[in-house]
This record gives C-alpha cells, sequence and structure tokens, in this order.
C-alpha cells in the first residue's frame, strides 16, 4: 500500500515578477491531485536546483517572462544533472518564441507550454511524461 | 539498494536524505527497513516545532531563527526544516508554499528544506512527518525545526514530535477567553508575539501572561474589578514537578526583531530539559505515542486487508439502514 504523489517544482527564474500564470499551472496541478511546491519569483538557477534536490520532485516547471530563458535554463540542466537529477521531467511555459523550442528540447526540457495552453494538457503531459 | 540508501543519509548526502524522505512519505515496504536502519542513529537533534494560526508569520519566523542560528561565531549547528502545508481534501494535492519566505536560506549547505503536505492527517503534521524528522536526525542535522500547518486550537501532535514547541500569536485575534481554552495554548514551551510592531501586541502578551499565571500554582495576584486581589490556586508540594514558565517573546520576524532573544529562549528550554530529565520523561512519551500511532494505523490497514470489499460494503450499508451499530460493525471486523 504505498501513497505516492507526483511532486512538482513551480518557480519563475529570472527578474520578472509576472507569477499570475505560475499560480494557474501550480493551482491546476495541485486540483489533479499533485503536490506542488511552489517557490515565487526570482529564482536563481541555483534556487531551482538545490529545492528540486531538497523537495525530491518528480517534475521542474519554470514559467518565464523576460525573455532570460536561453541564458538560464542551461545553467538548471546544467545543475540538474550534477545533482544526479537528470531524470526530472522539466518543462516550461511564458513566453518562449517558437524560434527557441529546438534548442530547448536540444536541452531535455522537453514540455513547452506558451499562453492558452488548456491546463488540462499540462496535467496530462505530466502524468505521461512522469515514471 | 537500501543498504546503500542508508550509508548514504548516515554521511549526509542530501539526494539520498531526499529520497529517503519521499520513501517514507510514500510508506512502502522498502521505508520500513530503511527506517529500521537508521532508528538507532537518530536522538541526537534538537526537534523544535513552531506552531501557530495561518498567517501569524510562522515560516518567517523559521528563515529569521534559521538565519539567526547560522550566523553563530563558531560551531554554528546545521538545521533542518520540515514545513507542513495542507492537502486538499477534495483532490489529494496540495501546494507548498513555505519556501517562499524562506529563501535567505538558499544556498547555504548547513541548511535542508522539506516542504511536506499533510495527506489527510489532521493533527497539524502529515502521518510521515516523525519519520522525516528521524530521517534528518540520522543524517546528522543538528536542529530540526518542524512548521505545522496553520493550527487553530486542537492541533497539537506537534507537542509529541518536538522537544521544544514555539507557539506563535499575533496581535488581534480574539479576546482574553481564548487564551484560557484548551489546545494550542497549552503545549507552548516558548511564545512569540510575532507582527509585534501591529497594534495590540501589549495586549496579546498581557493575555498571555494572565493564562500563564492561571496555569502556574501558588499565590497568584489578579485584577477584579479594578483592584489588585491575591488569588489562590493550588499549592499542593508538586516539587518534582519540572518549573518551566513559558517565556514570551514579541517578534517582528520580517525584520528580525526579538529573534535573538527567542533563538536564546529555544536554547534555554533544551538546557532546562537536559538539566531536569525531562528530556528523557519527553523521549519516552514520544515512544509511546508514536508506537500507539503505528498500532492504530497497523492494526487499520490489517483489518482492511483481510476484510473482502463486499462484506465492508453490506456492513456500511447496515449502518445506514440502523440495523447494525458500528461500534459492532467493528467488532465483527476486529475479529478474525
Amino acid at each position: 500500500m504505498t501513497d505516492r504523489r507526483i511532486r512538482v517544482l513551480i518557480a519563475k527564474p529570472g527578474l520578472d515578477g509576472h507569477d499570475r500564470g505560475a499560480k494557474v499551472i501550480a493551482r491546476a496541478l495541485r486540483d489533479a491531485g499533485m503536490e506542488v511546491v511552489y517557490t515565487g519569483i526570482r529564482q536563481t538557477p541555483e534556487m531551482i536546483a538545490e529545492a528540486a534536490l531538497q523537495e525530491d520532485v518528480d517534475v521542474v516547471g519554470m514559467s518565464i517572462l523576460s525573455g532570460a530563458h536561453m541564458a538560464l535554463f542551461p545553467r538548471v540542466m546544467e545543475l540538474l544533472r550534477q545533482n544526479d537529477m537528470d531524470d526530472v521531467l522539466v518543462v516550461t511555459g511564458g513566453i518562449i518564441p517558437d524560434e527557441d523550442v529546438p534548442a530547448l528540447n536540444e536541452m531535455g526540457i522537453r514540455g513547452i507550454f506558451g499562453p492558452g495552453t488548456p491546463t488540462d494538457e499540462i496535467v496530462d503531459f505530466i502524468r505521461e511524461n512522469v515514471a | 539498494m537500501s543498504e546503500q540508501l542508508v550509508e548514504e543519509v548516515l554521511a549526509g548526502r542530501r539526494r539520498a536524505v531526499a529520497r529517503t524522505i519521499s520513501l517514507v512519505e510514500d510508506d512502502g515496504e522498502e521505508a520500513r527497513s530503511v527506517l529500521a536502519a537508521l532508528h538507532p542513529h537518530t536522538g541526537r537533534a534538537h526537534i523544535i516545532g513552531v506552531t501557530g494560526p495561518p498567517g501569524s508569520g510562522k515560516s518567517t519566523l523559521v528563515n529569521a531563527l534559521a538565519l539567526h542560528f547560522r550566523a553563530a561565531a563558531e560551531d554554528a549547528p546545521t538545521v533542518a526544516i520540515i514545513a507542513v502545508d495542507p492537502t486538499s481534501p477534495f483532490s489529494g494535492g496540495a501546494i507548498l508554499g513555505d519556501r517562499i519566505r524562506m529563501r535567505d536560506l538558499a544556498g547555504d549547505p548547513g541548511i535542508f528544506i522539506r516542504s511536506m503536505a499533510s495527506r489527510g492527517n489532521l493533527g497539524g503534521l502529515a502521518w510521515a512527518t516523525a519519520d522525516a524528522v528521524k530521517v534528518l536526525d540520522a543524517a546528522g542535522y543538528d536542529l530540526i525545526i518542524v512548521e505545522t500547518v496553520g493550527a487553530g486550537q486542537a492541533e497539537v501532535d506537534i507537542a509529541r514530535t518536538a522537544h521544544t514547541t514555539v507557539v506563535v500569536e499575533v496581535p488581534g485575534l480574539g479576546d482574553d477567553i481564548q487564551a484560557i481554552k484548551a489546545g494550542i495554548l497549552e503545549i507552548a514551551d516558548v511564545f512569540a508575539v510575532n507582527k509585534a510592531d501591529l497594534e495590540g501586541a501589549d495586549h496579546t502578551v498581557m493575555a498571555l501572561r494572565m493564562m500563564l499565571d492561571l496555569n502556574s500554582g501558588g499565590a497568584q495576584t489578579a485584577m477584579h474589578h479594578g483592584r489588585l486581589i491575591k488569588v489562590v490556586t493550588d499549592t499542593g508540594g508538586d516539587d518534582q514537578k519540572p518549573s518551566w514558565r513559558p517565556p514570551i517573546h514579541m517578534t517582528v520576524a520580517t525584520r528580525r526583531e526579538g529573534i535573538a532573544e527567542l533563538a536564546e529562549a529555544i536554547r534555554a528550554h533544551r538546557a532546562q530539559l537536559e538539566h531536569t530529565g525531562e528530556l528523557a520523561r519527553r523521549e519516552r512519551e514520544r515512544a509511546a505515542a508514536e508506537l500507539e500511532t503505528i498500532i492504530q494505523h497497523e492494526s487499520l490497514r490489517q483489518v482492511l486487508d483481510r476484510t473482502d470489499q463486499a462484506r465492508l460494503a453490506s456492513l456500511i450499508d447496515r449502518i445506514v439502514q440502523r440495523e447494525l451499530d458500528p461500534y459492532a460493525a467493528s467488532q465483527q471486523l476486529l475479529q478474525p
């Protein structure tokens, strides 16, 4: 009788303070029965990787609207790898230009959800991709 | 695999500590064997509980306390924090937001923060909190701070888990009569009146002081219709009872005011526990309570495992139709 729940870290890297989207996602994942660790705005890659490690999450979700994703995400991925957490599912949302998508996929970021994505789609994606 | 995990936890590896806490939360077979192996290595940490109503500033206070402990000039203790937030009774999910207030602690390898959902447990903690404390204790953390869900009056499990319980109050909640009700106020070893820059802080301190005066034996004075009168309460020579009067400290956690004094009171309480032998008594009480909880949990599991679903459903139907009372039904299930 194990009581396994999907644990998700929702973080906002970078300097923009627009956390509405992150909160909507956090709430939707909670309503889908997941445990969502919400860390708030202005998280550095180091803070995100450290929280992911301590919280032993299955998923890291990053919301970013500042345009700094190509600068910050590679560092997050590198730190996760250093922490032996390559198996964590990394997803992102916010303002991500289409031309950046292949590079992000290449880095190992598998789910990229822009504005207007139904939250159910994100829930389903997470459920299907968490080992 | 378990053996390697145990070794890594004992060596204080953070990834192993985090994974082991997940294991005990998910409550599988492996968790049992890992906990069994860790048990002999526990009992060293000072476990500090922080409880109080939602929005009283518990997380901010924990943040400030941890910063204070870590700033010690020499031999700064390592600090682990378990922050419990409620699980939704409808979806089973949870939003764990205590880390938001603890961002100052990021980047310090001497600090480990874990958020935990209550998963339906009602006493202010999760079922797995006590076991997670053991994992952190075995991993060598000197201080383990456990922050409960926002607690009102009855969530007193923390007193059975912690050595020192800090009850956080804020100005403006309820009148003097709230202070003499049973429950959360009675479990305090130390009081923090947080947000003490708000109006009414003095009044909150006074109400708590008055409650404590009523608790302790001996002749007391009280204001009665504006006149100071003597109130004689039980003085029956109870000298064996360790005398610790919970100190009350005003804090403004966001500005880190009053934190040094609060931390000192926590340290003093621990010293007093050791000095009076109360620590051993509490440890024993804790072990007894833990055993009792495990028996409850295990016997429920055993009964449900061996009872067939159709039989259970039919018993419930009969209770609803008033053909059978729930005590009689439980007797039928308990007898194998």
